[in-house]
């Protein structure tokens, strides 16, 4: 028993220890964030791998998501003959919570790995530390980037998701099973109001603050091994979700 | 242009240097050998900034390496240049811009002069024609002469080599040994190379240091090297597999093990 709780605290002491090394990680990337002011295009760059890269998925998503949500909402809906709020009720939950998690969730499984992986590799065949012999900070020149790439991108592709999301509701609600047009497009646009695009898009912006840093933390120090680039992969996946999930009740809770 | 006092560090425990002195000559070319694991990576880390030591200081260029602050070790560094053991190219540039990569982020120069400092440095190591080839499509042997194109792109006045004649095939090796001699000699840099290669070095280097058991176990030119009678010397400049320094790694009993039942 005595073992068991010595092994819980130890591993809260090393979580907080290393998201102590993630807040000062953090510190140096925005401590050197005017730099990259002065050279967009490597950011440009990593907003094309991030964003653009991830669009396909992300838009695949967002339209099964939304047909999914409208399928289940006209079901639970027709039951109390309000099927008319279809569109307003699937809008405002996917601007406030659905479109900012599931991008997140989706940022940290396509992106998020990919950069955990890239930067891992590079630190494994010496790049990273050829670069520091060379002069160049990689932490520049390569981590923040990437870092600032993944945060423009996240409220881009989070507001792709949503409008995509809201084509699927569109698609099952009017198309399918026939809700009048005029009322579900009305209902939406007085139900959804301008704070709740707001929210979606701070959540967004957050988690892709959270998700960004976590990637770049863990592939920067990963192990020069093929096993520490795996470990890096896999706890970039499981921390960012994680961390999205407990940041959303946390945002959630104060905008509400 | 770099001085090594009591130079002690351990890792695990392990003693890898109890108290380590030598001295690098400016514009020579000085090498760093002996037996595998004897730290000699190490060391040149220790000079790049790369890894501090326990106690002892590293001094390049008039400068204490361990009490450097980054951006004052980045400064150093502008003056160095190093030939990584895998050569280390980045991995999404094509030869010609890994050459270029240290010109693009230090200088402004004009993309002709660049272009054209590229293609002198890619004929020097006789790879210009390969320059838009990616890394990926290089051999090991390629890889590293495009890496010593890299790190003498900026003329360093420091240049450390670690392992720069492995992989590479003899014709290549002439090459590469022509080329640190006449780097060092025509533009009066100062080389240090770290190698196993004893022929190699004894035809370029003019000093030696022989590191084993965590301190130098000689220095000299490679005449005296060559000359020395001390046992630790003669079987590691003659390859001797019987002497001071033994083969095998610590084991226990070689027959009891493999009589041992397995567990």
């Amino acid at each position: 028993m005595n073992g068991m709780i010595g092994d819980i605290v130890g591993s809260a002491r090393d979580s907080l220890a290393t998201f102590g090394r993630m807040m000062m990680f953090l510190g140096r990337l925005l401590a050197a964030t005017p730099a990259a002011v002065l050279r967009p295009r490597l950011v440009v760059h990593q907003i094309y791998n991030a964003g653009a890269l991830s669009l396909l998925i992300i838009m695949t998503c967002g339209l099964f998501v939304g047909m999914v949500l409208a399928l289940l909402g006209y079901d639970l809906l027709s039951r109390v003959a309000s099927e008319d709020i279809l569109g307003a009720g699937a809008a405002l939950a996917l601007t406030k919570q659905l479109g900012p998690v599931l991008t997140a969730l989706l940022f940290a499984g396509r992106a998020g790995s990919a950069l955990a992986s890239e930067l891992g590799l590079m630190r494994a065949t010496d790049q990273l530390a050829a670069m520091e012999m060379m002069a160049v900070d990689p932490l520049r020149r390569v981590a923040l980037p990437r870092f600032l790439g993944g945060v423009l991108a996240m409220p881009l592709l989070t507001a792709i998701f949503i409008a995509i999301a809201i084509f699927g509701v569109q698609l099952v609600g009017v198309q399918q099973v026939k809700i009048d047009p005029g009322s579900f497009w009305s209902q939406m646009r007085s139900a959804v109001e301008l704070a709740d695009i707001y929210e979606g898009l701070i959540k967004g912006t957050v988690f892709g603050i959270a998700c960004s840093l976590i990637a770049v933390y863990e592939g920067y120090n990963a192990a020069p091994t093929a096993e520490g680039i795996g470990r890096a992969t896999t706890r970039t996946v499981v921390v960012s979700s994680v961390a999205t999930l407990i940041l959303n009740f946390i945002l959630t809770a104060f905008m509400l | 242009m770099v001085v090594v006092r009591g130079l002690h560090f351990s890792i695990n425990g392990r003693v890898i240097f109890s108290g380590i002195d030598l001295n690098v000559r400016r514009g020579s070319v000085t090498a760093i050998m002996g037996p595998s694991g004897t730290g000699k990576t190490t060391l040149l880390r220790m000079m790049t900034g790369q890894q501090r030591p326990d106690s002892g200081n590293v001094e390049v260029d008039g400068q204490d390496v361990g009490a450097l602050g980054r951006t004052q070790l980045l400064d150093l560094r502008r003056r160095m240049g190093m030939l990584f053991q895998n050569g280390a190219l980045l991995t999404d540039f094509d030869v010609f811009e890994n050459v270029a990569f240290p010109l693009r982020e230090h200088t402004r120069l004009p993309e002709r002069l660049i272009r054209h400092i590229v293609l002198t440095k890619l004929q020097t190591v006789g790879l210009r024609g390969a320059a838009q080839l990616m890394p990926a499509e290089l051999s090991g042997g390629m890889a590293r002469r495009v890496a010593l194109a890299r790190a003498m792109v900026m003329d360093p006045r420091l240049l450390v080599y670690d392992e720069p004649f492995a992989g590479l095939d003899p014709i290549s090796m002439g090459v590469v040994l022509r080329l640190i001699r006449q780097t060092n000699d025509a533009l009066g840099i100062t080389s240090i190379i770290v190698s196993h290669d004893v022929q190699e070095i004894c035809s370029v280097a003019d000093t030696i240091y022989l590191l084993s058991d965590g301190s130098i176990a000689a220095a000299g030119t490679p005449q005296d090297l060559n000359g020395s009678d001390a046992q630790i010397v003669r079987q590691f400049m003659q390859g001797l597999p019987d002497g001071p320094v033994p083969f095998h790694y610590p084991a226990p009993d070689y027959h009891g093990q493999l009589l041992e039942r397995a567990p």
